[in-house]
């Protein structure tokens, strides 16, 4: 378990960077918090010819929160965004799901967007930027392009990036009025990969009745998927709105499948019983708020 | 400060070390000079190797050698050896160093790189080219028994042993029952796991024709007899030593690994260091595994819940080959018994070959699944004839005036498996207090109205520990007042260095403080059987008492000289000889040290006292008396007449979520009876282990085999073992029976704790859903699938409990 032979480059700035990615060309992978990428290395799953360590670049371990979102920088790691309370007032979600990331040591090290770069569908904020209707800055020798979720993750471990590219922040939109979310997770040990896992977000009208229902699920499907829950409790009190119709209605929409920890019948029972749960304690908080 | 330190809860002395990484393991051994070793490993489990094409690998720059079958010669060209024969094992087959032409599981070293470091000896592994033939691949006790294909062809039965005994005649026991029952259940593999894997280093002192190796085993002196055989040196040139060894759980008892005979060949061929340090996904594919079993029960009984014949066929998994012989076999059907007196008894372990890794001991050695056939068997009657399953058990205990208590059973070591002392009905009180048994309908229905299920259960067990052949202490007090202690099996963590420095504060009346213990060091003790079976306490414990007591005579003997005194008047305490009642009479110990050796030379201030000129010994005895040695030290052996048997008994309550089948262990009780406690701290911290393991065997672990023999979850990310967060607190209650087998009365402790944890849970479970659980371990993804199946077993309790309504 030893990586094969690399290059190892640690460019200053950000253009210096991507001088040495687009110098190496196909084979020039980004290493920020390599909590995903030394593990494939050792296991000689991946054989970058050069990593470009990112870490010494300036003005990437930042997390921005105005009223409008959360921009988290590349090199933010999951600890400091959890502990980030202006980001968690803006956008709750991001430190409810940093929360279920794997454990400490990781969290200290690993970076919240190379989790989302890596696109492992197994993975918290693949799912959270997809359910706040994120997206990504992408630097590339041709300048700086804001990436949609939806047009980003391409499949599992695959990005729609291609080329000399650095991705330099992910930015998540701030919470609707009116709406509150949960974020909850069924793990075999605490802090492994989620089983499954649910993010969601609910959105009230002005009489407390629910308008908008969005989740979104972890370990659920080969990309991150936001499903509209709005039908089955459209115009429903708050206080009780029938939430299990809801994780019906996400049971039907989710297409998960078999690994050795659990069978798709069982994921999409979760999918049932989280999407229930979150969403009873999301529309409690949406509430909450308008108290 | 206090030397009668036997049974005090003494902090462990070797943690602090440890813990802040002063420990020295395998992998800290070596320069950078060292070179490094890795393997090709078959990524089949069943293959004909067709060609092995080194030649790309030639190129990489810091290669120093390649290795193959081809190049081993002598004795390390025939098959390893197996370790423990037995007249029932028919059909042994182990595998070579590096593979002779054939592939039996996915992990078999077929190539041996040394480069100068892992990372070049890797890359140069990657670029050799094997050409295989795939074979046929079986997997799994009930492919093996099907037979549709050969693991290896000269057995086309698979069977490598049929295991049988038997204490009378089951057959008419049987049909004179009142009542009968079969069942069939099974237990899967998981695997010792330790933290640090294997490792060798070895270095040849080509002016000295001399080699020194460590490794991290279990068996030091035996690796040191091996490797003296299979590379023909004599034993005088080879030294074996294990250093630090982070955990071993039985994997590292397994012995010769090819890495510890083809590392020392490396070593002499290159006339260099060379060392191995196992990584975790060799370890998962290439050291050993445990616990598959199937097993068919069929159990006749009274109407109170008496067994009167017990008749057990159980098919045992030993993967591609058998090195350890079939003692997991016979340790199972041996100790599947319990504390139960079962009046006429069958048992047949047909011992089978699959295309997986090797099945060898791991804590516990075939206990937990006996236990789980027993445990199992009791809580099925019970339901059977609605009887409370503690009554049951408790109306088959073999009572406490029945010892010793003779099984009619063959244990591991050949010896009979005669209980020599217990109180086994004593257990269960404190057991049902400890878990609050009578109160489960309470705690049932609280948790009802929290939307969980709850459910208790139990399992008891008895466990022969401390089998011979026997091991040897040796103590030597220093004429600085150190008192050198030696050993010389292994230890793994179990705080041995602790255990012992407390027997012989106690026996010889030194401060623990003066005590160094030295264990696993061939240069130091090179006679020892080794670390497994419970029996570091029992054997080198005992062994390492009887050699304070030799060390205790001799002082007393000098130093009635010195004081003019008999022998008899004198004591030992703080390290001062003195004379009992009379204060001020009295002699260092490490004084007595230096008169013990007749000197001529004085070194130091010290020495001046033992020289010819000072001392006032008399002129017609020799300054050495016949019969006599010079040093204060005495060398001594254990060897018992049979195995001692410890016994405990465990209980557990889980909740399952009713949505999510989650199952949570929220309550563990122990009640532990390994005789006298040396100390309860480290006895306790014992079976909090073996618990974390047992939980981690009911709930957790698996090794997950596709059908073409691949290991689906080899790395600690898809390998369950519970982290603290899984492991429920433990409520443990002591019961100390000594064994009267041995001068110390202790019984071993070192396993205990894993043995009862799938039975007890398992049946918590049930207990829980009512529906049968006879497949172990289980996920929530598996308890989903059988409570929502219409077709699963519902326990007769189930049915009463919905038929008349009553929350029993």
């Amino acid at each position: 378990m030893k990586p094969a032979p690399f290059r190892y480059a640690d460019p200053g700035t950000l253009d210096e960077a991507l001088e040495v990615l687009s110098a190496e060309g196909e084979g020039a992978k980004v290493l920020a918090g390599g909590q995903s990428l030394l593990p494939l290395l050792s296991m000689r799953l991946a054989a970058p010819a050069t990593l470009v360590d990112i870490n010494r670049v300036p003005g990437l371990d930042t997390v921005e929160a105005t009223g409008d979102g959360v921009r988290v920088g590349a090199l933010v790691r999951h600890a400091h965004l959890l502990h980030d309370a202006a980001a968690a007032r803006i956008q709750p979600l991001l430190a409810r799901a940093t929360a279920n990331v794997a454990h400490p040591a990781i969290r200290n090290r690993g970076t919240t967007v190379g989790s989302i770069a890596h696109a492992d569908p197994s993975g918290e904020m693949t799912s959270v930027l997809a359910l706040t209707d994120g997206s990504v800055s992408v630097a590339t020798p041709g300048g700086v392009e804001t990436i949609a979720w939806r047009d980003f993750f391409v499949g599992p471990l695959e990005t729609s990036i291609h080329g000399p590219a650095v991705v330099t922040s992910a930015y998540f939109p701030a919470l609707p009025a009116r709406s509150g979310t949960a974020f909850s997770e069924v793990a075999r040990r605490k802090g492994d990969y989620a089983v499954c896992g649910a993010g969601v977000v609910v959105t009230l009208d002005e009489d407390r009745r629910v308008a908008a229902v969005r989740a979104a699920y972890i370990s659920v499907g080969l990309t991150p998927e936001v499903h509209d829950l709005t039908d089955a409790v459209a115009g429903q009190p708050a206080e009780k709105a029938d939430w299990a119709a809801a994780g019906s209605l996400a049971r039907t929409l989710v297409d998960p499948d078999t690994d050795i920890h659990a069978s798709a019948d069982y994921r999409r029972l979760l999918v049932g019983v989280l999407t229930e749960r979150t969403l009873a304690s999301a529309a409690a908080e949406a509430v909450g708020g308008m108290e | 400060m206090t030397t009668k330190l036997f049974g005090e809860p003494v902090r462990r002395r070797e943690d602090a070390r440890l813990i802040i990484g002063k420990g020295r393991y395998l992998d800290d051994i070596g320069t950078t000079a060292t070179l490094a070793a890795a393997f090709v490993r078959s990524p089949h489990a069943h293959a004909r190797i067709v060609d092995i094409d080194a030649e790309a690998a030639l190129d990489v720059e810091g290669i120093v050698a390649i290795y193959t079958y081809e190049d081993l010669t002598g004795a390390l060209a025939e098959p390893l050896p197996v370790l423990i024969p037995h007249p029932q094992l028919t059909a042994p087959r182990t595998g070579y160093p590096l593979a002779n032409g054939e592939v039996n599981h996915v992990g078999e070293p077929i190539v041996m790189v040394v480069a100068t470091d892992r990372y070049i000896a890797e890359d140069a592994c990657d670029r050799i080219l094997v050409t295989y033939e795939e074979l046929p691949v079986v997997v799994g006790v009930d492919a093996a028994r099907e037979a549709a294909h050969a693991v290896h062809e000269e057995i086309p039965d698979n069977v490598a042993a049929r295991h049988h005994q038997e204490t009378g005649d089951v057959e008419p026991a049987l049909a004179a029952s009142k009542n009968t029952l079969s069942f069939t259940q099974y237990i899967e593999r998981s695997a010792c796991t330790p933290m640090e894997g294997k490792g060798v280093h070895a270095r040849w002192d080509a002016d000295d024709s001399s080699l020194r190796v460590y490794t991290s085993t279990q068996a030091s002196t035996s690796v040191r007899a091996a490797i003296a055989a299979k590379l023909d040196l004599s034993l005088d040139k080879v030294e074996v030593i294990a250093p630090d060894v982070g955990g071993g759980f039985g994997v590292k008892i397994v012995h010769p690994w090819p890495e510890e005979l083809l590392v020392p060949m490396a070593a002499i061929a290159l006339g260099t260091e060379v060392k191995w340090a196992e990584d975790r996904r060799e370890h998962f594919i290439s050291s050993a595994h445990e616990r598959q079993q199937k097993q068919e029960i069929t159990v006749g009984y009274d109407d109170e819940g008496r067994i009167t014949a017990l008749d057990v066929h159980i098919w045992h998994d030993n993967g591609a080959y058998t090195p350890y012989g079939i003692i997991v076999p016979i340790v199972t059907a041996t100790q599947l018994v319990g504390p139960y007196v079962i009046p006429t008894y069958r048992v047949i372990v047909e011992s089978v070959y699959t295309n997986t890794v090797i099945v060898t001991p791991y804590r516990g050695a075939g206990r937990p699944q006996g236990c789980y056939a027993m445990e199992r068997t009791l809580d099925r009657i019970a339901d059977v004839l609605d009887l409370d399953r503690a009554v049951v058990r408790e109306r088959n205990l073999i009572q406490p005036d029945q010892f010793p208590y003779d099984q009619h059973l063959t244990f591991q070591d050949g010896r009979p498996v005669i209980y020599d002392s217990g109180d086994y009905p004593g257990l269960m009180v404190k057991l049902k207090d400890l878990v609050g048994w009578s109160e489960a309908s309470r705690l049932r229905d609280d948790a009802a109205a929290r939307g969980k299920l709850l459910g208790i259960g139990m399992a008891l067990y008895v466990e022969g520990t401390g089998p011979g052949p026997y091991e040897g202490g040796h103590v030597q007090v220093l004429g600085s007042g150190k008192v050198l202690v030696s050993t010389g099996l292994t230890s793994q963590g179990q705080g041995h260095e602790t255990s012992f420095a407390q027997i012989v504060a106690s026996e010889l009346g030194v401060p623990i403080e003066d005590i160094e213990v030295t264990t696993g060091d061939t240069r130091r003790f090179p006679y020892a059987v080794g670390t497994f079976a419970s029996r570091a306490a029992v054997m080198s414990g005992n062994a390492i008492a009887l050699a304070a007591r030799g060390v205790k005579e001799k002082a007393l003997r000098i130093a009635a000289d010195v004081l003019e005194v008999d022998p008899g008047d004198l004591e030992i305490d703080e390290g001062l000889v003195q004379v009992k009642g009379t204060p001020g009479a009295s002699i260092p110990l490490r004084t007595v040290a230096v008169l013990s050796n007749p000197l001529r030379y004085a070194f130091d201030e010290a020495a001046k006292q033992a020289t010819q000129f000072a001392t006032t010994s008399s002129d017609d005895k020799p300054p050495v008396a016949e019969g006599d040695a010079p040093g204060l030290e005495h060398r001594d052996y254990y060897s018992p007449i049979r195995s001692t048997f410890a016994s405990g008994a465990h209980a557990a309550i889980v909740e399952i979520d009713q949505t999510t089948w989650e199952i949570d262990v929220v309550k563990y009780a122990v009640v532990h009876d390994c005789g006298n406690v040396v100390n309860p701290m480290i006895v306790e911290g014992q079976v909090h282990g073996g618990v974390a393991q047992g939980v981690g065997g009911a709930l957790y672990e698996r090794m997950a085999y596709d059908s073409d023999g691949q290991l689906q979850n080899a790395s600690f990310m898809d390998f369950l073992m519970p982290y603290a967060s899984e492991v429920p607190d433990v409520v443990i209650d002591h019961q100390e029976t000594p064994s009267p087998l041995n001068p110390l009365g202790i019984k071993g402790a070192g396993e205990a704790g894993v043995i009862p944890g799938t039975a007890a849970i398992a049946s918590a479970i049930e207990d829980a859903v009512g529906r049968r659980i006879a497949s172990m371990p289980i996920s929530p993804t598996e308890l989903y699938d059988l409570v929502r199946d219409d077709t699963s077993e519902k326990t007769a309790t189930a049915l009463r409990r919905v038929g008349t309504g009553a929350s029993k």
